[in-house]
């Protein structure tokens, strides 16, 4: 084993032992949509039809959405624990080893992703209940976007906690900026329905694509009832460069921290 | 034993600035291989700063710094593979184990399986830690993780090790323990050791120190050395009037006197003489006359003009985060 794969190997592992050891983190991020997807789904049920699709309900459109907010909040959430990393000068040993800096980040990034999969497979039970015609196949694939989502905005986060001295600052740029990714990505109402403004600000969104995506892989089997979305390999394409362009920027930030 | 030419650590015209503020002035001095250096000084000197550019987390704003002939300006990776370090502030994960957190760092060395956990557990055995290696770190006192650290730290076999405030945090059985660790250390196997500290007791202890205040490199030598050159021995005196007083003493021992915080000091051969004739020569001005044996402090003080622990006082913490 190279020592590259071997120091991305254990900081992915301390962030999947670390995770499993702090159950709240657990709850906070499966639970918390969970309950967003009943209560909202519900709520808004009788008022809502997706207005290109087949007339599904608003908890069977919401589906997806909830399924990229777990990921998001998984995802960013594993982030934080970069912070924390950082301020109690945990980074400061790992910083100072023989290791490319590329290593540490890709292991950071790795461990969140792959948390954000596994909470991601988990809501996947769920659907029977939202009533989306999900096959073996169609699963696979959403599993595959699921990660490849989970990777970006992990990349994201890190290229923000590798910058950022607290998690009360965390915590404004989560409600500034990484909620409305999420609000503006078509996973809580559809591009078409929207305001022109917020349209165009929603195609330029990268989440649009990741949301797309796992829209397009969840119906595989049905692919009429998400006609009007954006193409599966383009939107993989987006996804993956927009991962890419993050996981370079938070290299480069890694790269000049001090720990 | 390491066969490298040259010394462990040569610190050469270190200048750092945090914008407008002088961190450090051209510093140089050198470590040789298998010696114990402390850098004695209070916070805020720069002893941190200097810290950090040696372990290789930031670049100094010029100058350069070699460990076993390696630059941390432009080969950081090569010192790395040299270094084992043991920050101020815990390096250990809290929710691992102390094996974990040891399997981590070896990992992170470019150790791997059994040979990486017989090496840790040679390590645990010697530290005493055995027993509490399934333990969760947030478990153990402070003195106990303090030499997990160290453990840790050595794992990878580091030719030099850097160890920032070691004692910070330390009861002071714990702080002699450590201290004893690191002269067996370099004993048995010849690793250099550097450390930064603000307790004089602790600097007494190393090969060589080196006094740093306010970014400068003040003095450096051996403890003994050093307070040689300060005089035989000294007088500290407190006095109703001190600056009167100074002026008289000056006048009938023809030495100097300094006025420090108050109290006046005086470095002069066969200072105990001088005290019978101190106190009939001025009876109602002396409130109190001490004895004693240069120390640190006074090397210190000599170098400064001011107190140690004034120093660390009126200079804040200057540590860039």
């Amino acid at each position: 084993m190279t020592p590259y794969m071997l120091c991305m190997g254990t900081i992915w592992q301390r962030e999947i032992v670390r995770f499993v050891r702090q159950r709240s983190r657990i709850i906070g991020a499966f639970g918390q949509p969970v309950l967003f997807w009943l209560l909202l789904g519900s709520g808004f049920g009788r008022n809502f039809r997706y207005a290109g699709g087949g007339g599904e309900g608003y908890l069977e459109y919401f589906y997806p959405g909830i399924i990229a907010m777990v990921v998001l909040f998984t995802a960013i959430f594993s982030t934080f624990a970069v912070v924390d990393d950082r301020k109690a000068r945990f980074l400061q040993g790992v910083l100072a080893a023989p290791v490319p800096r590329s290593a540490i980040v890709m292991g950071q990034v790795l461990g969140g992703a792959t948390l954000a999969l596994l909470q991601g497979v988990l809501l996947l039970v769920a659907t029977p209940l939202a009533g989306v015609p999900l096959t073996l196949e169609a699963a696979l694939a959403s599993v595959l976007v699921m990660g490849l989502i989970g990777f970006a905005l992990t990349a994201l986060g890190l290229l923000l906690a590798w910058r950022i001295e607290s998690t009360q600052g965390f915590h404004s740029i989560m409600s500034l900026l990484l909620i409305p990714l999420w609000l503006l990505s078509g996973a809580v109402f559809p591009v078409s329905g929207a305001h022109p403004l917020i349209g165009l600000v929603m195609q330029v969104n990268p989440l649009t694509y990741g949301v797309a995506a796992l829209r397009r892989t969840l119906y595989l089997s049905a692919p009429d009832a998400v006609a009007n979305l954006p193409g599966l390999w383009i939107s993989l394409i987006i996804m993956i460069a927009f991962g890419g362009v993050c996981f370079s920027l938070a290299v480069r930030t890694a790269e000049q921290s001090e720990g | 034993m390491n066969q490298n030419p040259g010394p462990a650590l040569e610190v050469q015209g270190v200048t750092h600035r945090y914008g407008s503020r002088v961190a450090l002035k051209d510093v140089r001095f050198e470590v040789s291989e298998g010696e114990i250096f402390a850098l004695l000084g209070p916070n805020g000197g720069g002893k941190t700063t200097l810290f950090r550019i040696i372990t290789t987390l930031m670049p100094p704003t010029s100058g350069d710094a070699r460990v076993f002939g390696h630059s941390v300006r432009d080969a950081p990776g090569a010192v790395r593979r040299k270094i084992g370090v043991v920050f101020q502030q815990p390096g250990l994960d809290p929710k691992l184990t102390v094996l974990e957190n040891m399997i981590h760092h070896g990992r992170l060395h470019g150790m791997l399986g059994a040979p990486l956990r017989k090496a840790a557990d040679a390590l645990l055995a010697q530290f005493g830690l055995i027993d509490r290696k399934k333990d969760y770190v947030e478990t153990l006192s402070g003195g106990l993780q303090r030499r997990v650290e160290l453990a840790k730290a050595l794992l990878p076999r580091p030719e030099i090790l850097f160890l920032d405030e070691p004692s910070t945090g330390l009861d002071p059985g714990a702080r002699i323990d450590f201290r004893n660790e690191l002269k067996r250390l370099r004993n048995e196997t010849n690793t250099t050791v550097v450390l930064t500290t603000h307790f004089i007791e602790e600097a007494d202890h190393a090969d060589r120190v080196g006094i740093i205040h306010e970014g400068d490199l003040v003095a450096i030598g051996a403890p003994d050395a050093l307070k040689k050159e300060v005089g035989g021995e000294v007088l500290s005196i407190e006095a109703g009037d001190p600056e009167s007083l100074r002026v008289k003493l000056e006048a009938m021992f023809s030495c100097e006197v300094r006025s420090v915080d108050g109290s006046l000091r005086a470095e002069m051969k066969g200072a105990h003489a001088a005290i019978p004739r101190i106190a009939e020569a001025f009876p109602g001005e002396v409130r109190s006359i001490t004895l004693g044996k240069p120390t640190l402090e006074d090397v210190f003080i000599n170098q400064t003009g001011k107190r140690f622990i004034d120093a660390d006082a009126d200079e804040p913490e200057a540590r860039k985060s």
